[in-house]
């Protein structure tokens, strides 16, 4: 991208309405800049990046329904340039910071605010910072996802995880299993564990992540492998290394 | 600490009793076995002395056999078993005592006097020796309940500690960038609303941190604090946030902690309001009931947006400051009923200062 003859589509994204104006009216001295559209929370923004495909995002982090973060993950990214607007958010900072994100802190200066709309449009997007990974970086240690955002074409689903009853990779995906239903996600099944509360959530497999709320028995199958038996009676295989993390985890609990 | 002062006790015991029971053998073996009183007296003393080592065990079998602890049968039996046993061994030591003494000019008949009276001495040693047990048991309740003394003083410390801590954490920094970022988006927009604004938000701060030094306020300067603080996050929010109150006349000069209600409106905001994109409501409710003051914060509330967990860190704050002010008199209900969740409080309703 050349900085210089392009024109700007820019997307605003925050769910106060004068945390919009204020971004807006920064802008107003930016003529090579238009704002395509303004969105209050993050459904709309994800609708929104789809429409108008953007090539800058102001993105604040906490939001109903979708935080910041679930809208990253969810948006086709390419070429898109993110700029983070957040209150003070010790962890988020942190992560941005790791991850060289750009992000301003409210309240922010107008030189602050030109200097990572400089970045913005001369960087190239980094298509290798991992949305899920980051929204993990932002987390609190000791905290864990609470739910799992999915896009099924142009529908966004909000999974709680205590709705989870396990999770199987195929290959770069992962089918997300609640209630019978099944949902597809392109994310590894090693970057969702992570995201997750070890707690509650056990590796019995290589494939399979399993809500161990949801294990009702170990039975043995075959020489030496086992499978496991969840309440709405699917079988799961249980592999030797699963079966010992699984093991110390009810030791633990009892 | 507790366990000197026992020891303390337990010595000055040891010396009484040494005396007492040293003076109570004399008087019996001067005037029912017909020692002189010289003689009975330093027998006396002696004799008592010895017992004072058995009145010492007591110590061991009271706490082999607690109190509260041990069926009555096996009490009795423990403890009359050791009486017999020790008595039989003092006396048999007063025994060989006095017939070494025997032949001494001054002490001639010592042995024949000590042995008629045997009798006396059996119902006197397990006299003392149960006497002693009682005494025992007597001071183990003292240090218990002194220990327990203790441990409740210790606990009002840390509750009170625990509430200036709270105090000190109210103001969420969140809060006050939001606000900022509110102003500095005004400053442009709109100059006169960003004026109202810094003044709405130094009023709060002024309020907020002046409360620290007071124990109670009025309802009604909590109720002008939260208005305070709802007029500035309705700047934030707009047209999403409403906010509605329903308090009772005789409920405005009931006392509470100050600062009770203020984090159940900031999680009611945060974790209510701000994760519903068209808004919300937030309702309070204060009434009197007889002697009690029941409040209420009411909150539309999004079942699926799920933060619960952090919500937990404000209501155990609340709650632990209304247990360190009220104790068991107050209770705290939290809960969520389809998309309204809803904090009730009830504790005295008290007007005045306790002192």
């Amino acid at each position: 991208m050349s900085a210089s003859r392009q024109r700007w589509k820019a997307l605003i994204v925050d769910d106060e309405e004068l945390a919009r104006k204020l971004l807006r009216e920064m802008l107003s001295s930016h003529p090579e800049i238009e704002i395509a559209a303004e969105c209050g929370n993050g459904m709309e923004a994800v609708k929104s990046a789809a429409e108008h495909k953007p090539d800058l995002l102001f993105l604040d982090v906490q939001m109903p329904k979708l935080t910041g973060f679930d809208v990253l993950e969810l948006i086709e990214r390419d070429n898109v340039g993110v700029i983070f607007v957040t209150a003070y958010d010790q962890y988020a900072m942190k992560a941005f910071e790791v991850h060289a994100v750009d992000y301003l802190l409210k309240p922010f200066s107008r030189e602050r605010f030109e200097a990572a709309l400089e970045r913005a449009k001369h960087q190239k997007p980094k298509k290798e910072v991992d949305a899920a990974e980051l929204a993990a970086a932002a987390r609190p240690s000791g905290e864990f996802a609470e739910r799992i955002v999915v896009k099924d074409g142009t529908k966004v689903t909000l999974i709680p995880v205590l709705k989870l009853d396990y999770v199987e990779a195929l290959d770069d995906y992962v089918s997300l299993v609640t209630e019978g239903k099944k949902h597809l996600k392109q994310q590894t099944i090693s970057g969702l564990e992570l995201a997750l509360d070890p707690r509650l959530f056990v590796r019995i497999h290589r494939s399979y992540l399993v809500n161990l709320e949801r294990v009702t028995r170990i039975e043995p199958y075959g020489k030496d492998s086992k499978v496991a038996i969840l309440t709405n009676g699917v079988r799961l295989p249980v592999s030797r290394a699963g079966y010992a993390r699984l093991k110390t985890l009810l030791d633990e609990k009892n | 600490m507790s366990t000197k002062s026992f020891s303390r006790t337990q010595h000055m015991v040891f010396w009484v009793g040494w005396i007492f029971f040293g003076l109570v053998l004399a008087g019996l073996l001067n005037s029912l076995a017909g020692m002189s009183g010289k003689n009975a007296l330093s027998f006396g003393m002696v004799l008592s002395g010895i017992a004072q080592l058995s009145a010492w065990s007591a110590v061991f079998s009271c706490r082999t056999v607690p109190l509260a602890k041990t069926p009555a049968w096996r009490l009795l039996l423990t403890h009359l078993a050791a009486a017999v046993v020790l008595t039989l061994v003092w006396v048999k030591i007063g025994y060989i005592i006095s017939m070494q003494l025997d032949p001494l000019p001054k002490w001639e008949g010592i042995y024949l006097q000590y042995a008629h009276r045997t009798g006396l001495l059996y119902g006197a040693g397990v006299f003392y020796y149960l006497l002693s047990v009682a005494v025992t048991y007597a001071l183990i309740a003292q240090q218990a309940s002194q220990e327990a003394q203790d441990r409740a003083v210790e606990s009002i410390a840390r509750a009170r500690e625990a509430e200036l801590s709270a105090l000190k954490a109210q103001i969420n920094p969140h809060f006050l960038y939001n606000s900022l970022n509110s102003i500095s988006a005004l400053t442009s927009i709109d100059p006169a609303r960003a004026r109202e604004m810094c003044v709405a938000l130094a009023d709060f701060l002024r309020f907020t941190l002046g409360m620290g030094e007071k124990r109670a306020i009025p309802l009604a300067e909590e109720v002008s604090l939260l208005e305070k603080y709802c007029a500035i996050e309705k700047v934030r929010f707009g047209d999403r946030l409403t906010i509605e109150k329903e308090i009772a006349d005789d409920a405005k000069a009931c006392l509470l902690p100050p600062l009770l209600l203020q984090p159940l409106f900031e999680n009611a905001v945060v974790h209510g309001i701000a994760q519903i994109p068209e808004g919300g409501w937030i309702r309070l409710s204060a009434a009197r009931q007889a002697d009690r003051l029941a409040l209420t914060v009411e909150n539309s509330w999004d079942p699926e947006a799920g933060s619960s967990r952090r919500n937990g860190v404000g209501l155990k704050n609340v709650q632990r400051r209304l247990e360190a002010r009220y104790g068991n008199a107050a209770q705290l209900q939290a809960q969520a009923e389809d998309d309204v969740f809803r904090v009730s409080l009830v504790f005295p309703a008290e007007t005045e200062e306790k002192k």
